[in-house]
């Protein structure tokens, strides 16, 4: 059987890698996909906590992720149409560029 | 040993036969207990490929030769005895073919799309229920594991339409998944209402709530209520969407794109594309029949002698028909008319009846005299009324006339 | 059990890491996806049926799909992407810091070492009841939310028909539209 922390580890990483991935690349939908990959590592240790808890048919882990996933669904949507509205105004979605506010 | 292999063979046949529980129970216990589980798993996989697979080529030598005789033409005759090996034949041509790869495609995508499209269209047969023993696994939110998987196929044909770099794949690419987005939203509203009746997402569950029948004949599916009907209309136009068929194949649209995302596509991995196709309209009319359609049930209770997936296999057979006949008899929609049918008009209506699924739940307590008959009526007249508004008014004050011909006259 | 989770997770990693480093934009949407559902399957060895079979639906079947899209429209598939911005040192220090702390403290955590206790058999049943009676006022906020974000996103991804001058051809496609429609309605007339 699987422990707890092998799970809690493996969420972990993903976390970095999102983490890496937003602070790294340049490109909008990329920060964007990289936002995306911590919301779903912290989503799974909702799920382990939850099957590992003492008391798993309160069913409250499960809950907060299924109000997450419907979160990060209209978070996509709104990211992503901000990200073209960006493209419109700048023809790139280059992070670095899309600096006019920088003084 | 040999002796209990076969008799457990035979026990196994003959309770299928005769449609009794727990057919493979006898024949896995003469295994070694080590490979007893892939045993199991093996004899349920392995007739629904053998079946669904054998259907197709059975449906496609049926639509060229329905297809045939609606456009007043004879169809394939020249292989075997009325062209009845054709589908033979086909399979032969197909896997013959030299495989072509684009010079620029994105090769290993390219590879990649036809398999990402048949694995889930293969999965979504998981939580059919076949007959009255026979559904591989009894999910408690079997619909959900349905269109989950049903909705991963929208990434293959995007998959497909932008690795062959052509821009004929990648509009029908384009053209498909918007149409397979906007068409999924009535079709899971649709199954919904079953569900808020039913009280559940197994689809076992499901079947067993339309068992029995009203005065004796009239049996309880979910086709007989009007929330039922008008879901199944709905579903059905929708499913046809879903599965790219006509008048909703614009994606493949020859007159237009060619062949939209299978235009890079020859040899084998275009066969594989056919049968994906083709094991999801299968599939679709499967869950239609599952969910309106009382599944396995016999439509009269002195046919019930006859096994249930007889009755199954049947009703799917009677939807493909009419899914050919459709596709003979309507012409391809625009882009514009589609995506405003799905939005303007298929979304509503499906709202409409979700709620009107919810009235019908809330009146079965009702118990004065003819309740039923008013339950029945004004349920009915809740969706007549918008679908005549709606209509009306999305036709607006255009002019229907005769239509003329410049050239053919 | 343990050789299911070690091919799940290593899948779900690689595809993460080639998700957050390719060159091609495109590639980077379909490894994602197969993120998602390495994450899914997670769900379903957690004996989370439910939430699993949402995650497919939702991020296979509705944000890959969108991702897709913004990538095709914003053309960022055409041009390779540099793989690393000027301060990338200070990204992946970043991110190994933050790794190496939330390892110290699961290992450190007396938690973490839990067995697995017996399995839970939550029906989509419970689900639902839940859902309607202690959980029905975020059910509600949700619904709000959605709502809210499809119009907003909506709204933000339109034209804008006052227009631009660099939005150019884009700009005028509901109004050429009309008059196509107007030219295709007198041609009728003529016919007729």
């Amino acid at each position: 059987m699987v422990p707890l922390y092998y799970y809690l580890i493996f969420s972990a990483l993903l976390f970095s890698v999102g983490l890496a991935g937003a602070l790294t690349r340049r490109n909008a939908i990329l920060v964007l996909i990289g936002i995306e990959l911590m919301l779903n590592a912290a989503n799974l240790n909702f799920i382990a906590f939850w099957r590992y808890s003492p008391d798993p048919e309160a069913l409250t882990g499960m809950m907060f992720v299924i109000f997450s996933i419907a979160v990060a669904a209209a978070e996509a949507a709104v990211g992503l149409a901000l990200i073209i509205a960006i493209y419109r105004h700048y023809r790139t979605v280059d992070l670095t560029k899309v600096d006019s506010l920088k003084g | 040993m040999i002796g209990e292999f076969f008799k457990g063979l035979f026990l196994m046949i003959w309770k299928v036969v005769t449609d009794q529980p727990d057919p493979k129970v006898e024949f896995v216990s003469v295994f070694p207990a080590t490979i007893q589980p892939i045993i199991s798993v093996l004899l349920s996989i392995v007739p629904i490929i053998m079946v669904f697979a054998s259907l197709f080529a059975l449906t496609t030598l049926l639509e060229r030769k329905g297809l045939g005789r609606i456009q007043n033409r004879l169809g394939p005759n020249r292989v075997g005895p009325f062209g009845l090996f054709q589908p033979v034949a086909d399979g032969l041509k197909m896997l013959t073919k030299e495989d072509i790869v684009p010079h620029s495609a994105d090769k290993l995508i390219h590879f990649l799309a036809p398999i990402v499209l048949l694995v889930p269209t293969l999965l979504a047969y998981a939580v059919l229920p076949f007959g009255q023993n026979m559904v591989p696994i009894d999910m408690d939110a079997g619909i959900l594991f349905f269109f989950a998987v049903g909705a991963s196929t929208e990434l293959s044909i995007f998959m497909a339409g932008w690795s062959s770099r052509n821009k004929y794949s990648l509009l029908g690419a384009m053209r498909a998944i918007a149409q397979m987005i906007s068409y999924e939203i009535p079709l899971i509203i649709s199954s919904v209402t079953v569900i808020m009746i039913a009280g559940s997402l197994s689809l076992v569950e499901i079947v067993d709530k339309q068992s029995g029948y009203h005065f004796g004949f009239l049996p309880h599916w979910n086709v007989f209520t009007p929330w039922g009907l008008a879901g199944f209309i709905i579903f059905l136009i929708a499913s046809l969407a879903e599965s790219n068929r006509s008048p909703f194949d614009i994606p493949e649209a020859e007159s237009e794109i060619i062949a939209g995302h299978l235009t890079e596509y020859s040899g084998f991995k275009y066969a594989l594309f056919f049968l994906a196709e083709y094991l999801g309209m299968f599939a679709v009319s499967g869950l239609a029949v599952t969910l309106f359609l009382g599944g396995w049930r016999a439509p009269l209770p002195f046919l019930e002698i006859v096994p249930s997936y007889i009755w199954f296999l049947l009703k799917l057979m009677g939807l493909v028909c009419l899914f050919i006949w459709i596709r003979g008899t309507l012409p391809r929609l625009r882009v514009d008319q589609l995506l405003n049918f799905a939005w303007k008009f298929m979304l509503p209506m499906s709202l409409i009846n979700l709620f009107v699924a919810a009235i019908w739940h809330f009146t079965s307590v009702w118990n004065f005299r003819g309740a039923g008959l008013g339950r029945w009526l004004l349920c009915a007249a809740m969706i007549a009324v918008p679908y005549v508004w709606l209509g009306r008014t999305l036709i607006g004050n255009k002019k229907i006339t005769h239509r003329t011909y410049r050239f053919a006259n | 059990m343990g050789i299911t989770f070690a091919i799940i997770a290593a899948l779900t990693l690689v595809s993460a890491i080639a998700a957050m480093s390719l060159r091609n934009l495109v590639h980077c949407a379909l490894s994602l996806a197969v993120t998602f559902a390495g994450i899914a399957a997670m769900y379903l060895q957690l004996d989370a049926q439910f939430v699993g079979f949402a995650q497919i639906l939702v991020y296979i079947g509705a944000v890959a799909i969108l991702i897709v899209f913004a990538i095709l429209l914003t053309r960022s598939s055409e041009t390779p992407q540099p793989v690393i911005s000027r301060s990338w040192i200070m990204g992946i220090v970043i991110a190994l810091a933050v790794f190496g702390v939330l390892t110290k403290v699961i290992l450190s955590s007396s938690i973490a070492q839990r067995e697995l206790p017996a399995k839970p058999a939550p029906t989509v049943r419970q689900i639902g009841d839940q859902l309607m009676t202690r959980y029905v006022l975020p059910l509600e906020a949700i619904g709000l939310l959605l709502t809210a974000a499809t119009i907003g996103a909506v709204i933000i991804a339109m034209h804008d028909k006052k227009g631009r001058g660099d939005g150019g051809q884009n700009v005028n496609s509901t109004p050429s539209r009309a008059e196509a429609h107007q030219h295709a309605d007198e041609t009728h007339n003529l016919i007729t």
